[in-house]
């Protein structure tokens, strides 16, 4: 058994470029479903706006615009075009996203809300592979050649290793940022929960004919939190192409949203720090699990026809599974969560 | 609002209120309305379905709201009368409070105007309601359960600069004016005598501690008329009292009181002019004590047969 191999891999879950991805679109989830009671069930749809967001400005339409032979002619450098295209990724498409889903169903009762993001985010999915767009998004291969800019910034060689040996230089370098991202994104996060905004969206989550009553209009507070939920989700998605080199639709299936929502449900829903923690001990135990079985299907601790090595890759998300069978039934607040609060759903 | 709560306890009648009793002058300028002249002012009030009352803070003409076939509500006029507490009976059924929801906009008409303290209100959604001076509170208690008792009081402050998203990220900007709004949450607290709850989750709270808090939380608004929609509904007997003292202590500064009610004997307690619907419309208004006599609510509660005068002492 290689021990050093299965810690390596378990501490790289814990801290690693996954965690990171998962942890920042959890942060978002946590302002929909944690704070203001809104059921996004496309978390997948943000993330990919985020990616796609970038992918498209910097790879689709840059050229276009500076094509010598096209109709505008401009001379934007690739760095400004990476500018443009975090800001499309990270404000406008998540900003209309939330619009596009918000304004029919936020009237209405939860369970639409959350029928619509599911459809949502299965059509963004379903447009950007159809191959009727293909010079926009480049269909089910998506695009890469959008990244060079940010690992241009990396200060460490990439072909070097770091941390422990744990990542090469590029990827050391995309999770020093996301850290200094997720960081900034927790501190955010903390900022408007602890301020009247935050009370506002709890008291919404609570009863919104109450906030209405005392004067609050439940359905902007609703809006504003589904908008910038969506866009810790886009953050998460974009760093998460920038960390693939690749933006494709096949990485924003529903699945995605669950894993969102297990690093959720897992650190306990309403709590600030509990997407981070969620994130971080769902990666640790997938890549503990990981490593481990292999390890012990390599060394023949199990025989073959209890699990063989191409079996482990699903026998983990079984793992997976049952943790979170056992988390429903003996810790539903999750980690961080106050089993007295919790409690008081059932009054 | 705030020093006048804090040190007025005694003021606060244990059942009904005190006629003729003098009024220390600080605890009655709040919205400059003279209780006891707008109570007396009642007795001149013809006792008919839609009377026009000497100084109405709402008036509602015409409202109509229809269920599909069904005409849930079909007023031609009211008028509540500024400073004092009206109550809004009547049997099953009557539509007391889809007219409460039309009153307040948390529901809207099919037709009809209403106006409350001069402005009509017949645009203005429902969250914009409370900026007018109206706050209302709901027949299912709506504490905020997974929100603190201090939160729950803190949220019913409008105009606070910390609920805009871009504000909210710096705290310097609205630290002074939450402070003002938590100190003030405080003393309501103290008034209602809940400050040993405050860290509580509001969900941990008994029925009529609730209610409590519903009312407390819905000061924080600074409203000119409160409207309670059924504030007995179960509340502890012990807790009663309290809470009747509370509801003729928000009169006595100078606000208005509009509630729905089954319990007859906090009608008859407290309300200084009754208003009966039966089957979506007005009936009967008058003053408590006579209001057991008109023949019409007679009719519509007991049916036109019965000939005997209602019986008013037990609930309905």
């Amino acid at each position: 058994m290689d021990w050093v191999a299965i810690i390596e891999s378990t501490f790289r879950g814990l801290i690693g470029e996954q965690f990171i991805y998962f942890a920042l679109a959890a942060i978002g989830l946590n302002l929909h479903y944690g704070y203001t009671g809104l059921l996004n069930f496309g978390q997948a749809a943000f993330m990919a706006a985020g990616a796609y967001g970038m992918a498209i400005i910097v790879t689709s339409i840059a050229p276009r615009l500076n094509d010598d032979e096209g109709i505008f002619k401009l001379s934007i450098s690739e760095g400004w075009m990476f500018v443009l295209g975090a800001f499309f990724g990270v404000v406008v498409v998540p900003v209309v996203l939330a619009l596009l889903m918000g304004i029919p169903t936020l009237r209405l009762r939860a369970d639409y809300l959350a029928i619509v993001t599911i459809a949502v985010a299965e059509i963004i999915r379903l447009t950007l592979r159809s191959p009727r767009f293909d010079w926009l998004t480049g269909s089910s291969d998506g695009l890469s050649g959008f990244t060079r800019t940010f690992y241009d910034f990396s200060p460490f060689d990439p072909s070097g290793r770091y941390f422990f040996n744990l990542f090469i230089g590029n990827q050391f370098f995309l999770v020093l940022v996301g850290w200094a991202v997720l960081a900034l994104g927790v501190v955010l996060c903390w900022l408007v929960i602890r301020s009247p905004w935050g009370r506002v969206l709890k008291a919404v989550r609570e009863d919104e004919d109450a906030a209405r009553s005392l004067g609050k209009n439940a359905y902007s507070y609703k809006m504003q939190a589904l908008i910038l939920g969506g866009m810790f989700g886009a953050v998460g998605g974009m760093m998460r192409a920038i960390g693939f080199s690749l933006a494709q639709p096949d990485n924003f299936i529903t699945d995605v949203t669950f894993f969102v929502w297990v690093a959720l449900i897992l650190g306990g829903a309403g709590k600030v720090f509990a997407p981070v923690a969620g994130a971080a001990i769902l990666y640790a135990v997938l890549g503990f699990t990981d490593v481990f079985l292999r390890e012990l299907v390599a060394n023949d601790k199990v025989p073959d026809s209890v699990l063989s090595g191409t079996q482990v890759g699903q026998v983990r998300f079984m793992l997976m599974g049952l943790g979170l069978a056992l988390l429903a039934a003996f810790r539903p607040q999750g980690i961080f969560g106050n089993k007295e609060e919790m409690a008081l759903d059932d009054r | 609002m705030t020093d006048e709560f804090a040190d007025h306890d005694e003021l606060i009648p244990d059942a009904g209120p005190k006629p003729g009793a003098p009024h220390p002058s600080h605890v009655l300028p709040m919205h400059d309305v003279d209780v006891e002249a707008s109570r007396a002012a009642l007795a001149d009030v013809a006792w008919e379905p839609g009377v026009p009352k000497p100084d109405p803070i709402l008036v509602a003409d015409n409202v109509v709201r229809r269920y599909g076939g069904l005409t849930a509500v079909d007023v031609d006029h009211v008028e509540v009368q500024r400073g004092v507490i009206t109550a809004l009976i009547g049997p099953n059924g009557a539509g007391k409070t889809t007219l409460f929801n039309l009153l307040t906009n948390f529901d809207t008409p099919d037709s009809g105007t209403r106006v409350f303290d001069h402005q009509p209100i017949d645009k203005v959604p429902a969250h914009k309601i409370a900026n007018y001076g109206m706050v209302r509170t709901f027949q299912l208690t709506k504490a905020l359960s997974k929100m603190t008792v201090i939160e729950n009081m803190k949220l019913g402050a409008t105009d606070q600069k910390g609920e805009s998203l871009i504000t909210s990220v710096f705290p310097f900007l609205w630290r002074k004016q939450e402070n003002e709004i938590e100190a003030r949450a405080d003393e309501l607290l103290v008034h209602f005598k809940m400050e040993h709850m405050r860290e509580e989750f509001a969900g941990t709270l008994s029925g009529g501690q609730r209610k409590l808090l519903e009312m407390a939380r819905a000061l924080m608004v600074e409203p000119k008329m409160v409207m309670l929609d059924e504030p007995m509904a179960g509340v502890n007997p012990a807790l009663t009292q309290s809470l009747l003292g509370h509801v003729t202590g928000l009169r006595d500064q100078g606000m208005t009181v509009l509630f729905v009610e089954h319990d007859m004997d906090m009608v008859q307690e407290i309300s200084d002019w009754v208003i009966v619907m039966a089957e979506g419309r007005i009936i009967a208004e008058g003053p408590p004590a006579t209001i057991g006599q008109n023949q019409a609510v007679v009719d519509a509660y007991l049916g036109s047969s019965h000939d005997s005068a209602l019986d008013l002492s037990g609930d309905l």
